[in-house]
């Protein structure tokens, strides 16, 4: 049995390989090889009893997957590393990924593009680099950014978009995108304007993966109720009743740390330094010590802080590889696209679900009609802006609402922008009738939740 | 430095030590996976294994990197195209993770067999990838002898397989999904019954009467009930209604008599139900206390088998009749003092009830505790040996035949697999690998199945859509469908080596058409 050389010896054989291949362009490996697609070609170029009635086999597919389609990847975190290798192992070349975040140790376990002298490089740029390095002829373009600091001409430009997001709020307005970029022609939807839309999610060992037809099957915000809303614990628990040692982790970081700032006046808690997590760690010590509640450990203030959900290689894999599975059907109409969404689950056995999601009647995202907000006129403004956000058909953050009263626009409530939210706060004790709004007045309503503004219209009830 | 050595691999693993701690973890790190071909599934699954840590893998191999293999694998492993496959995994993999230490054995398992049958026993699990059946009946049998657990996969087209097969496979922390609380309301012990006497609802002030755990209310209530019911418990959802209204109008009410807003009241009553379940042992643990290996102790058992005859025994003195209480209990409206002292009856009782267990056990292990807090949800799954579900004799008819009733059922892959693995026993390849075998191969293969369904007496109807579709893939692996298989063997393999969660019984079918799933025991 051949026992490895210092492993140390081999991965530095490994990294020179790497090296030469970039700067030969090559070294000997041109961008093809015998046999490199035999195991997609099957699939392209034979007819066969399951594919989807609109596929025709061709050699032609396979060139359409290498030359043309234009694939984008949000996310290069658990799902994306996994989702770029499919895509380039699927015959894809032309692949952009967007991610705002950079690397962390924690990622090390499942984000398998990238190694320890990565962390703090940005996500994006580095799964770029190893695709791009070490699969002939693909090509990765990276983007380090948040997915709303690109804009329509940058998403029109794909064929389809596959979704590794960890935010549900990422992933409504990646909805809103899309929709945004349909075209109607006197009411029919164009379908050369739709850009199918795959969702993976995954929490410890569940996980599932969607495949959306903008304008056509069901949205995130059609579903919404399957994400329903963080439960956060009670104030007066936190304040002055606590039982969970999360109770103790949860008044350190809303109480005490205001309080005290004890890394300097407008200094926020910031979950990723060590530091301030053990100045939390230490203080709720004390604070369940005070009520006798133990199970107080640095990794559960560390999970209770910055929320974290447990993540694991396996699951990621399982799901990535789904959604890729569904980019390349689409892609090539070799087969009929899931439909439409499949559930995972790998605690008990390997269990999945697979069933057809459908289209909300009223849906406030991909439907054209506004939707109905029913008021007495002497509610309050506060009272529009609560049903905004707890709806668990709406879940919006802090919603900014304006109106047409008497033919000018007017901002009733803006709370992202600290000089009129100071201004428009007093509307939000006024009541519908004071502020000059009328039954069937149309209230334009913008969330980060969507890039464009959801149309809703006041129905008084009496 | 060791601590700083330690604080990092904590750092690199935390969101999976959240999953299954640090003693899954260690179990992890004292593994030794060997993994049999570094086709595409093959290092999908390794590195799903090797990135959480797993101590060493061995790769055997006899192949060379094909110019199919560089297309579909890992990334890079282009750069090895005509070298042995075995040692260009294992270098790419270990890049993956330095904690990892990797092997390679540039060898075919069959020779091996023939040369050095015991190689296979050092290891604590065996995954075998893309092999006839030939060899994985040869290697099956070795590794039942020898206890090792064997997971074979398959990606076939569009279709994924995997089969486990293990003897005896012990689950202490399965971590059931939705498990119900462990309160002993209907039969309450003496420290909680003692606590319950301390609480006089009636003569508290308002703010403690709100803040009263609602397990006290429902079983002050209770102990009425019982008293003016001969004992019984509240048993339809008459009785149980009658208790609910009971606890409803012990809510204090103001001066004008409007009921206050009592929110541990509410809660009372609405867990009146699974409050009033009767305490007691599952059957799947009746059987695992019935067994021989539970009755037969000898000094070979394994901790496992000495634990759960110790709680048996603890279950017929210190128990009277009932299991070790887990010590849980869920978060409720109440003030700190209230909960926290309810929770410390429970706890307590709980370590009372280990240390009887341990007084059990011959010699000290340190699970004990663990065994105790999850003694209904123990687990032990027996996979049927691949020498069983291939023969005649015992070949699992009733199953096959049943799922079979829907011709499209996830069944006919199975099917479908074990018949093409018949025809590269007869022609020494897959049908349909180039494109002008793909007709003339259909009816070979058709004749394949007939010759399977006959030899096991299968009257099912495969269709031949499904032949022709099997013929079609040209026995191709595509990297989509072996990196799905590859997550789910890892973590089937990552259960088998940490005994937490409970591993697939015993085959599984991934439809990568449909996006669907099925799990037969065959």
């Amino acid at each position: 049995m051949a026992e490895m050389d210092e492993p140390e010896k081999k991965r530095t054989k490994v990294v020179e390989l790497t090296e030469n291949m970039v700067v030969d362009g090559g070294s000997g490996v041109s961008c093809e090889w015998g046999g490199r697609w035999n195991h997609i070609k099957t699939f392209l170029e034979r007819p066969g009893p399951f594919t989807h009635p609109d596929f025709e086999p061709s050699t032609e597919s396979l060139q359409f997957l290498l030359e043309t389609c234009k694939i984008l990847v949000i996310g290069a975190g658990g799902l994306g590393c996994e989702l770029l290798k499919d895509l380039a192992l699927s015959g894809f070349r032309n692949i952009s990924v967007v991610d705002m975040d950079t690397i962390d140790v924690s990622n090390l376990n499942r984000q398998f593009l990238f190694r320890p002298k990565d962390v703090g490089r940005p996500k994006a740029e580095v799964a770029a680099d190893f695709i791009n390095s070490r699969v002939p002829g693909c090509c990765v373009v990276p983007h380090f950014k948040k997915i709303q600091d690109l804009d329509e001409t940058f998403y029109r430009q794909f064929h389809i978009i596959v979704c590794g997001l960890d935010s549900i709020v990422a992933r409504r307005w990646m909805n809103g995108m899309l929709l945004s970029l349909l075209v109607y022609e006197d009411g029919v939807l164009d379908p050369g304007s739709i850009i199918p839309l795959i969702d993976g999610g995954t929490e410890g060992f569940k996980g599932n993966a969607r495949v959306i037809l903008p304008g056509m099957t069901a949205c995130i915000d059609c579903t919404l109720e399957l994400y329903p809303p963080q439960i956060n614990f009670p104030m007066c628990t936190i304040a002055s009743m606590p039982r969970l040692p999360e109770h103790c982790i949860e008044y350190v970081r809303i109480l005490q740390w205001p309080k005290e700032l004890p890394f300097g006046d407008g200094v926020a808690l910031d979950g990723d330094d060590p530091e301030h997590i053990q100045w939390v760690f230490q203080r709720s010590l004390e604070r369940a010590a005070e009520f006798s509640i133990t199970g107080v450990t640095y990794r559960l203030t560390q999970g209770v802080v910055k929320r974290i959900i447990p993540a694991v290689a396996s699951t990621n894999a399982v799901i990535a590889a789904a959604c890729a599975t569904e980019v390349f059907k689409l892609a090539t109409s070799a087969y009929v696209p899931l439909s439409n969404y499949m559930v995972f689950n790998d605690v008990d056995g390997l269990y999945t679900y697979t069933f057809e999601a459908e289209r909300k009647e009223n849906c406030s995202a991909c439907r054209q009609v506004p939707q109905d907000l029913h008021f007495h006129p002497s509610s309050k403004l506060q009272e529009v802006l609560d049903f905004l956000t707890e709806s668990a058909s709406l879940q919006m953050k802090s919603p900014a609402i304006t109106a047409t009263v008497e033919g000018k626009n007017k901002t009733l409530y803006l709370q992202s922008v600290a000089s009129i939210e100071q201004r428009t706060r007093a509307n939000l004790s006024k009541t519908l009738k004071e502020l000059g709004l009328t039954d069937g007045q149309e209230l334009a309503v913008a969330d980060v939740t969507t890039p464009q503004t959801v149309m809703f219209r006041l129905c008084f009830t009496s | 430095t060791m601590a700083a050595a330690k604080a990092s691999k904590e750092q690199k693993y935390d969101r999976q030590l959240r999953l299954w701690g640090d003693h899954g973890q260690e179990a992890l790190e004292n593994a030794h996976v060997c993994l049999i071909n570094a086709t595409a599934t093959g290092t999908e699954i390794l590195k799903n294994l090797v990135l959480p840590g797993i101590g060493a893998f061995t790769i055997v191999d006899g192949h060379t990197v094909s110019g199919e293999d560089a297309g579909n694998n890992y990334p890079f492993i282009v750069m090895f195209i005509l070298q042995n496959r075995a040692q260009a995994a294992t270098e790419l993999l270990q890049e993956l993770n330095s904690d990892v230490s990797g092997n390679f054995v540039e060898e075919t398992p069959d020779k091996l067999l023939d040369n050095d049958p015991e190689f296979f026993h050092r290891f604590t699990i065996v995954v075998g990838v893309q092999l006839p059946e030939s060899t994985c009946l040869r290697l099956g049998s070795v590794l039942w002898n020898a206890s090792v657990p064997f997971l074979i996969c398959k990606t076939y087209g569009l279709i994924g397989y995997m089969r486990l097969v293990a003897q005896e496979h012990t689950v202490i922390e399965s971590h059931p999904d939705n498990a119900l609380e462990d309160l002993r309301l209907d039969q309450p012990f003496e420290e909680f019954k003692n606590h319950t006497n301390s609480y006089d609802l009636d003569s508290m002030d308002k703010k403690d009467h709100s803040h009263t755990p609602w397990i006290i209310i429902v079983a002050k209530y209770l102990e009425n009930w019982l008293s003016e019911h001969s004992g019984q418990l509240p048993k339809n959802y008459k009785e149980k209604e009658a208790f609910r209204q009971m606890i409803r109008e012990g809510i204090r009410k103001n001066d004008s008599g409007v009921p206050e807003d009592e929110e541990n009241f509410e809660e009372a009553i609405k867990n009146v139900n699974t409050a009033l379940n009767l305490t007691k042992i599952p059957s799947s643990i009746e059987n695992l206390f019935n067994s021989e290996q539970c009755n037969g102790i000898t000094a070979q058992s394994s901790p496992f088998w000495v634990m759960l005859r110790a709680v048996k025994e603890f279950v017929h003195d210190e128990g009277r009749g009932s299991l070790p209480v887990r010590g849980t209990i869920p978060d409720m409206i109440a003030d700190s003092q209230k909960f926290i002292n309810l929770q410390n009856v429970y706890r307590e009782k709980a370590m009372q009830d280990a240390a009887a267990v341990s007084k059990h056990v011959e010699c000290l292990l340190r699970s004990v505790g663990k065994v105790c807090k999850n003694a209904s949800f123990l687990r032990v799954v027996r996979c049927r040996s691949l020498a069983e579900e291939y023969s005649v004799d015992s070949v699992n008819k009733d199953e096959i035949a049943s799922y079979m009733d829907n011709p499209d059922s996830e069944m006919v892959f199975y099917l479908m697999l074990r018949a093409v693995d018949r025809f590269y026993q007869q022609h020494s390849r897959y049908p349909g690998v180039y494109n002008y075998q793909v007709e003339e191969d259909i009816n070979k293969l058709k004749v394949c199945v007939n010759s399977l369904l006959q030899e096991y007496s299968l009257s099912v109807n495969i269709k031949d859509d499904y032949i022709h579709e099997f013929c079609r893939y040209g026995a191709a692996e595509p990297h989509t469908v072996s990196a799905f298989l590859g997550g789910s063997a890892a973590q089937e393999a990552i259960k088998i080596i940490s005994h937490q969660f409970v591993p697939f019984n015993n085959t599984f079918i991934y439809n990568a058409m449909s996006q669907t799933s099925a799990t037969f025991q065959l």
